[in-house]
């Protein structure tokens, strides 16, 4: 690209080939990026065997419903989707207040210590989720969680990166002299904290939650080291049991099922999206 | 952030002849707002951690009493040769995984940030979205196109190549499951990267241009070095996630029973699930765990120590 616009001797202005090329890969990776969910759905609305047509077959049918018909014999399937709506609001409520509050405490109050917590609060984002995985079963199980959805709403309830993102938030956006003036009239800390810095840090917290509510929702590892029983099941385990080879793979009842569950998430994302990426290109990166 | 200017400072009006003055209350508040998550901390992270390690010396099935083993747990699985081939699988994959797409991931941000790219927004949009799947979809969608009639192979015939059996052939899983993790991971990374474009001044390129560098110049004497503490904390968040692959495995060799201890496809985290959920071994489990641990401190530092290296040669070039 760079060595035509070269030879066009205008390095500013690259000529109509690279342009072209220039979009060519672009659209390329885009439809690449793009490409499994319309297979998701392609398959989803076809027959049982239209996975594996040779050509592959690539426009959608009419099968649909007869496709989700299966899953609903095989399995609860909006008993799961409820389960993984009540934990994932449950969990991401949670996690945008808990992570608000002391991301302002670090951004805006004095105290012994506070550096070095905060250190330990970012130093705990980087041990793996495993070291800890078997005496959180045991204490699930003495706790007697196992298979409820406190297990999985407990643990998660506050996080080190939303500690740490609302921190970085709160300490530009939230104005000293706004807390002052409340302060001198009286208010009290958390009336302050609710009156004056949430309604500032609104843009964060919903970023923070919907990065989260994803999180959450595809969560597999923990849901299925702590889930037993089949209607507590969240929705990514009842996928991954609709995989399995005992009658043979029914794929358009699976991508049926995918799809449905991908679809709440993906309309999240595209009407938010503008929130979501702009989050992930402002702050993400520490140093 | 240095003007955290406090609510301490409000303190002189009222309260002093209280016991709770100002200060007092405002600290007791700041510990209240911050205590979940240390209290959270301390029941669900930092006991089972030093739990596992304690674990580790002792055979144990989580319900019978323990019983002190001294090393024998690192004994039995450092003899097992289904942990080394989890090792070794976990350790390719990554290197599969993680390194072509990186490099694309950069490419890709750097047609993003592009004056050339009139559409920004939505192919942002468009990138990112396979990171919103989640990994129990991915794996299933691609299984489809991975299937001995897929349509991969298909494109693989149609050009002339041999049919590839990606859900059993030793390399065969491989490549379908590290196709899956570059699918998911490539457009999160290029968005993180593109963070990293936007946030060099313009006005270096256009001291650049003015002396005559050209595009290429640009790329290799201004943004990757100033693209540097970005490529680092992308290539360290990578590597510790490529440690803990499990899902992928775990769904796309689930499909036949009990086959995610499948020998193409067992990683390091798959092993421990297995010997502490499947077997009820959790003395061997924890010492996994703790061997994932060191082996992840030990990546963590190698790849630090690389990308200094690297970044000190780009640094010599430009002088």
């Amino acid at each position: 690209m760079s060595s035509l616009a070269l030879r066009r001797k205008k390095p500013d202005e690259p000529g109509i080939i690279s342009r072209i090329l220039f979009y060519f890969f672009l659209v390329l990776g885009a439809l690449i990026s793009i490409f499994p969910f319309y297979w998701m759905f392609v398959v989803a609305t076809n027959g049982k065997d239209a996975a594996f047509q040779i050509p592959p077959l690539l426009t959608p049918g009419l099968e649909f419903f007869n496709n989700f018909a299966r899953v609903l014999e095989r399995t609860d399937f909006f008993r799961a989707l409820l389960n993984s709506v009540v934990v994932s609001t449950s969990v991401t409520l949670s996690v945008v207040f808990l992570c608000t509050l002391a991301g302002y405490a670090f951004a805006k109050y004095e105290f012994p210590l506070k550096k070095t917590l905060f250190v330990f609060v970012i130093a705990t984002m980087l041990v793996p989720v495993q070291l800890g995985v078997l005496p959180q079963y045991v204490i699930m199980a003495k706790l007697q969680w196992i298979d409820s959805y406190k297990a999985l709403i407990v643990p998660a309830m506050v996080n080190a990166f939303g500690i740490f993102w609302m921190r970085q938030y709160i300490a530009s956006a939230v104005h000293s002299e706004l807390i002052e003036a409340g302060r001198i009239d009286g208010g009290g800390h958390f009336r302050i904290f609710w009156n004056i810095a949430i309604p500032v840090v609104t843009p964060a917290m919903a970023t923070l939650g919907i990065l989260n509510f994803m999180n959450v929702w595809n969560d597999f590892f923990w849901p299925l080291v702590v889930l037993k029983n089949r209607e507590n099941y969240t929705i990514q385990i009842a996928l991954q049991q609709l995989f399995t080879n005992k009658d043979g793979l029914d794929y358009g009842m699976i991508m049926s099922a995918t799809f449905t569950a991908t679809l709440p998430l993906l309309i999240v994302f595209l009407l938010f999206s503008r929130w979501v990426i702009a989050g992930l290109t402002s702050g993400a990166i520490k140093s | 952030m240095a003007e955290t200017a406090t609510a301490k400072r409000s303190e002189p009006a009222p309260g002093k002849r209280r016991f709770m003055t100002e200060t007092r209350r405002s600290r007791l508040t700041a510990y209240t707002f911050i205590s979940p998550f240390f209290l959270l901390f301390a029941i669900f992270g930092l006991y089972p951690i030093v739990f596992t390690i304690y674990l580790s010396f002792f055979k144990w099935d989580a319900l019978g009493p323990m019983q002190y083993v001294g090393f024998r747990n690192y004994e039995l699985v450092t003899g097992d040769p289904t942990f080394w081939i989890a090792f070794g699988n976990t350790l390719l994959m990554a290197l599969m995984g993680t390194v072509p797409q990186l490099i694309v991931a950069l490419f890709v941000a750097v047609m993003l940030h592009s004056a050339l790219n009139k559409f920004k927004n939505t192919f942002r949009i468009l990138y990112f979205m396979p990171n919103i799947t989640s990994i129990v979809a991915v794996t299933l969608v691609f299984s489809t196109m991975f299937g001995n009639n897929g349509m991969v192979n298909w494109m693989l015939n149609s050009f002339g190549m041999e049919s590839v059996p990606f859900n059993s052939g030793w390399w065969g899983v491989k490549i379908a499951i590290s196709t899956m993790v570059m699918w998911r991971w490539m457009g999160y990374n290029a968005i993180i990267f593109l963070s990293g474009l936007q946030s060099i001044p313009t006005d270096i390129y256009e001291a650049a241009k003015i002396d005559g560098a050209s595009r290429r110049q640009q790329l290799i004497y201004i943004t990757l070095p100033l693209l540097r503490p970005f490529i680092l904390f992308v290539t360290l968040v990578s590597t510790i996630g490529a440690l803990q692959l499990f899902t992928e495995p775990y769904v796309f060799l689930g499909q036949s029973g009990t086959g995610s201890t499948r020998q193409e496809g067992v990683t390091m985290v798959t092993y421990l699930y297995n010997e502490a959920f499947k077997n009820g071994f959790f003395g061997t489990a924890a010492a996994t765990a703790v061997l994932l641990f060191i082996a992840t401190i030990i990546f963590s530092v190698l790849n630090m120590m690389l990308s200094s290296r690297m970044g000190g040669e780009t640094g010599r070039g430009k002088a």
